[in-house]
């Protein structure tokens, strides 16, 4: 187990209160393994994100408790400066916007250099490594581009750029926050293969954080799905395509356009997420669930109701909660992901 | 210009200006409690008691200044008297004297006071009430600070509309107007217009407005410019709205905070112009009584025995809590409108 | 680089052409010679003959296009012409005054920039703690307090109660410095509530842009950061916020240089003022306007230098 992530709440501090965006989350990252976190945006899961590094936005974000257990060691024990060896060396980080993410006034070789001299490495190592990392990535005449800077490349060459940035140090695991939002379709597929075959050389993790359900689809062996502060399921990605149990996972599917729907409208999540500052006292997708039931507005669900070896945060799935239907309400519905399932070839 | 002179130089147009910036100001923010995002605001001030005690300051100032403003005029000298001078009323003093009398240095000693323990703050070289002479600084203050305000907002603002949201040629000439204006050091430009328009409160306004109105033309357009392309306008346009409504009920509502923001700052830095401008020679009548004239006049005191400070410092005092209450509430304000803004 | 400069100056000469009509405007068309010539006539009702040898002695009794040649070829070249009240030439008191204001301008510009962007730096480390607090509030208060106040205020405190220093006056060479003592250190202090708070500012600006986050999770020490990413970065609006000081640079501050009894330019302008010296206020507005455009130019170049997403071309 390289990755372990055991109960995490973050914590903000805002004038309506505390707004608690990561509400306990559970989660593990095998070595080599590819998990995802998908969501709503809102849900928590770039803060989850973050929270790993550490690099929640201070002082009004913080991390109340939990433990992130990497390499059997927890990173919440370490301080400041030492979880700066752990950061862009064990575990590095790629974000949505490549536009901003890269320092506007200084060169792209520089910023590439600057991970490896963080970590100890030398100059004339680092630009060797810099130049063979960007030619990996995918960028024609490296060793121009390590002169160039940030503006005066794409969108995608930036993206690759941000990754040469993360591979330098050769991580264990790469936290990916978004990575491909920002770009074009066709330089998000792109952007996924590469991570794809970096992670096959290397060998490191992937803790891909993202809303679409088609990348998940495409890279992802286990996933994780957040709403509202919390893991509400958790499965190997061709099992939840397969038989998504939790209502929120149901309905993220039927928003999707289907070959089996055609000429159905597209479902849509009624209302919107409950506020971070006051979360429902019971299950917090119940004001949106349209199979919801009295005890599912006064008791919070567990997240492992009948012990099952996939975990789901329902009540339909407890067999110790009162007024539950004798069978899952969905039974007599079309299903929802046949034709992902088949497109994805899973 | 001349009777422009005579007509600013009128008690009632100058009671007027505070009036009616205060009307204003109460009207504005009237208006405002109606808006959701407003009436937030006034709550998280409410709550802020840095910014309660701002406002109060600048309403016991206020207050000051109103008092001054009203009162009755002799009809055989002409000379006017109002609710502070009547509560000031007390024997002319010969000489100065100490707020505690022994903390000066140098001869001559003051001799004996016809009214020994009314003079808060002493009294100075010619044995006026220091602390009276401060209090009747607050209206001046007022009144060239709010009267260059009521100049400059509306210039800045249909400027600033006109360049921001038509653009192109009328953009062009704007931002011609004002970055000519705009490299002419202020403070050059307040001394050539007081010298070429001479003295008077009018003139002083218009001299510490004409280099400030770029600053508030500069940020309307720029807010205007930002508006200008967001849906809610084109969607506007789109239905066929006409440009005018579109400005008035679209654009401006959403630039009030930005405004209110800049004027209530912009007010604490028009206070210490003022100042700069009676160093200078080139401020109020020193009839009138204003802080600068009085810090002014301390200069030659401080060099001379013995040595009168408590003029200077009354003055000063005023005016830096003045300030200090301007400045604390712009930047409640801005915490309380803006939170993105919040440091 | 060089069609940059080139291509900025190119952009200066309409500005430069506005201010001179502007001015123009004001001495001849709002005001006009004969107004002039009332203030400066020591007479009470000056006769209209008197008035009329006043313009002819000034010169201000040539034809309008005459006036106009004056107001801007004769500016741009550095004719100022003669002084109304004295008859000095203008142009030789220019060049006397310039280096004592630009002696005290520098350094209370250099000095006030070195403490301010340090503290700057102080708070923006220390963000969100009871230092930057403090630092904040200690601003506020520092930028309530008129000039003058601290220019009449300190000289006396340390000048006549402390006697750190000569109340006034100037001397060339060395001697020069103990003269120089008070008048920076109090040029300095009432500036810095300002800039700090400024410069603060655009260092928090910076540090909560993302390309500081990505530097985190590179693993890079905070204090790297800020001196190496976020500084660099904050450069740019200080240096654009600093061409305001670069006419104050030669003109002097002129309530400081009057103050102390400097003969700089501020010294020079304030007995103008006294005065009602058209002539000289005249020369003073252009002289200003055109340090202020010289510096916004210099501000592009080194904008050019420091950000490389400028365009030479």
């Amino acid at each position: 187990m390289l990755l372990q992530v055991e109960n995490l709440k973050t914590y903000f501090h805002t004038p309506r209160g505390i707004a608690k965006a990561v509400d306990g989350v559970s989660f593990s990252v095998e070595k080599g393994e590819t998990r995802a976190i998908v969501g709503e945006s809102g849900c928590g899961k770039s803060i989850t994100a973050l929270s790993l590094l550490q690099l929640v936005p201070e002082p009004a974000g913080y991390i109340e408790s939990g433990r992130i257990l990497f390499e059997g060691k927890d990173l919440l024990d370490r301080t400041w400066e030492q979880m700066r060896e752990v950061r862009g060396d064990d575990i590095s980080m790629i974000f949505q916007e490549p536009m901003t993410s890269l320092n506007p006034v200084y060169t792209v070789g520089w910023q590439i250099e600057e991970t490896m001299r963080a970590h100890g490495k030398n100059a004339a190592t680092a630009r060797a490594r810099a130049l063979e990392l960007l030619d990996r990535v995918g960028i024609k005449d490296p060793s121009g581009a390590l002169r160039q800077y940030p503006h005066e490349l794409s969108g995608g060459m930036r993206q690759r750029v941000m990754i040469s940035i993360a591979l330098a140090n050769r991580p264990k695991l790469l936290v990916a926050d978004e990575p491909t939002t920002a770009l074009d379709v066709t330089v998000q597929a792109q952007i996924l293969a590469l991570i794809r075959e970096l992670q096959k050389e290397t060998g490191m993790a992937v803790l891909l954080i993202t809303h679409d359900l088609g990348i998940v689809a495409e890279v992802a062996d286990t996933v994780s799905v957040m709403y509202a502060g919390q893991v509400v399921e958790d499965a190997p990605t061709r099992e939840l395509f397969k038989n998504p149990r939790h209502p929120y996972t149901r309905g993220l599917f039927a928003s999707l356009p289907a070959r089996n729907r055609r000429g159905q409208d597209l479902a849509t999540l009624e209302g919107v997420v409950p506020d971070s500052a006051a979360w429902p006292k019971g299950c917090r997708f119940a004001d949106r669930c349209k199979y919801a039931w009295e005890s599912c507005h006064t008791i919070a669900p567990t997240f492992h109701p009948n012990g099952s070896d996939r975990p789901v945060r329902c009540h339909l799935y407890d067999p110790n909660i009162s007024g539950r239907p004798s069978r899952l309400p969905w039974l007599t519905e079309l299903p929802v992901t046949a034709d992902l399932v088949e497109a994805a070839k899973l | 210009m001349e009777s422009l002179e005579k007509f600013f130089a009128l008690d009632f147009v100058q009671n007027a200006i505070p009036c009616l910036i205060v009307a204003l100001l109460a009207w504005a923010l009237i208006r405002a409690r109606r808006e959701p995002l407003w009436a937030e605001a006034y709550r998280r001030l409410g709550r802020n008691p840095v910014a309660v005690a701002a406002i109060v300051v600048i309403g016991i100032y206020g207050l000051v200044a109103f008092l001054d403003s009203i009162g009755t005029t002799d009809k055989v000298s002409q000379d006017r008297t109002t609710v502070i001078d009547r509560l000031f009323e007390m024997p002319k003093e010969k000489t100065y004297s100490a707020p505690f009398a022994s903390m000066t240095t140098g001869e001559p000693k003051p001799s004996a006071l016809k009214a020994p323990g009314r003079h808060i703050m002493g009294t100075d070289g010619v044995g006026a009430d220091v602390f009276y002479r401060t209090l009747k600084g607050a209206r001046t203050a007022f009144i060239i600070s709010g009267l260059t305000t009521l100049i400059i907002t509306p210039v800045g603002l249909i400027l600033g509309l006109i360049a921001g949201y038509y653009g192109k040629f009328w953009d062009d000439i704007i931002q011609y107007v004002y970055t000519v204006i705009s490299s002419i050091p202020g403070i050059l430009m307040q001394i050539a217009l007081v010298l070429v328009l001479g003295k008077g409160i009018w003139q002083i306004c218009i001299a510490l407005g004409a280099a400030r109105w770029v600053g508030m033309c500069r940020l309307i357009r720029g807010e205007t410019l930002k508006h200008r392309d967001r849906e809610y306008v084109r969607a506007a346009k789109a239905l066929g709205v006409s440009d005018l409504r579109i400005l008035l009920r679209h654009i401006l509502p959403n630039l009030l905070p930005v405004i209110i923001i800049t004027v209530t700052l912009g007010f604490s830095g028009l206070a210490l112009s003022e100042a700069i401008l009676s160093y200078l020679g080139i401020g109020v009548d020193a009839s009138m009584g204003s802080w600068g004239n009085m810090i002014d006049s301390a200069r030659d005191e401080l060099a001379r025995e013995p040595v009168i400070w408590w003029n200077l410092t009354s003055a000063s005092i005023a005016l830096f809590v003045l300030v200090l209450a301007f400045q604390t509430l712009g930047d409640a304000l801005r915490d309380a409108i803006d939170p993105r803004l919040r440091s | 680089m060089l069609s940059y400069i080139l291509r900025r100056i190119l952009y200066a000469i309409p500005i430069l052409l506005g201010v001179l009509f502007v001015t123009h405007f004001l001495f001849f068309g709002i005001s006009s010679p004969e107004v002039i010539a009332r203030r400066n006539l020591s007479t009470r009702n000056p006769k209209p003959e008197q008035i009329k040898q006043w313009l002819t002695d000034h010169g201000y009794d040539k034809p309008a296009s005459e006036q106009l040649k004056r107001s801007t070829i004769d500016m741009m070249s550095f004719n100022f012409g003669k002084s109304d009240t004295t008859g000095e030439d203008i142009w030789s008191r220019i060049k006397q005054g310039a280096l004592p204001s630009l002696i005290v301008g520098g350094l209370v510009f250099l000095i006030g920039l070195a403490i301010a962007l340090l503290t700057a730096i102080i708070a923006a480390y220390f963000r969100g703690t009871y230092v930057d607090a403090f630092i904040t509030f200690f601003c506020v208060v520092l930028m309530s307090v008129v000039y003058i106040v601290y220019v009449i205020g300190l000289q006396f405190v340390l000048g006549k109660l402390l006697r750190l220093g000569p109340i006034s006056g100037w001397d060339t060479g060395l001697g020069m410095l103990k003269f120089l003592a008070l008048p920076v250190v109090i040029g300095v202090i009432s500036g810095l509530g300002a800039d700090i708070r400024l410069y603060r500012t655009f260092l928090l600006d910076e540090t909560n842009q993302d390309y500081v986050r990505t530097a985190r999770a590179k693993g890079v020490a905070e204090q790297w950061i800020l001196f190496r990413h976020v500084l660099k970065n904050a450069l740019m609006p200080v240096i654009t916020s600093t061409v305001a000081a670069i006419p104050t640079l030669i003109l002097g501050s002129l309530v400081l240089e009057s103050f102390f009894g400097i003969p700089g330019l501020g010294n020079y302008l304030v007995d103008a003022i006294n005065g009602q010296d058209f002539s000289v206020v005249r020369a003073m507005v252009f002289l200003g306007t055109l340090l202020t455009i010289v510096g916004l130019i210099f501000t592009d170049i080194a904008y050019a230098l420091v950000d490389p997403r400028v365009r030479l071309e």
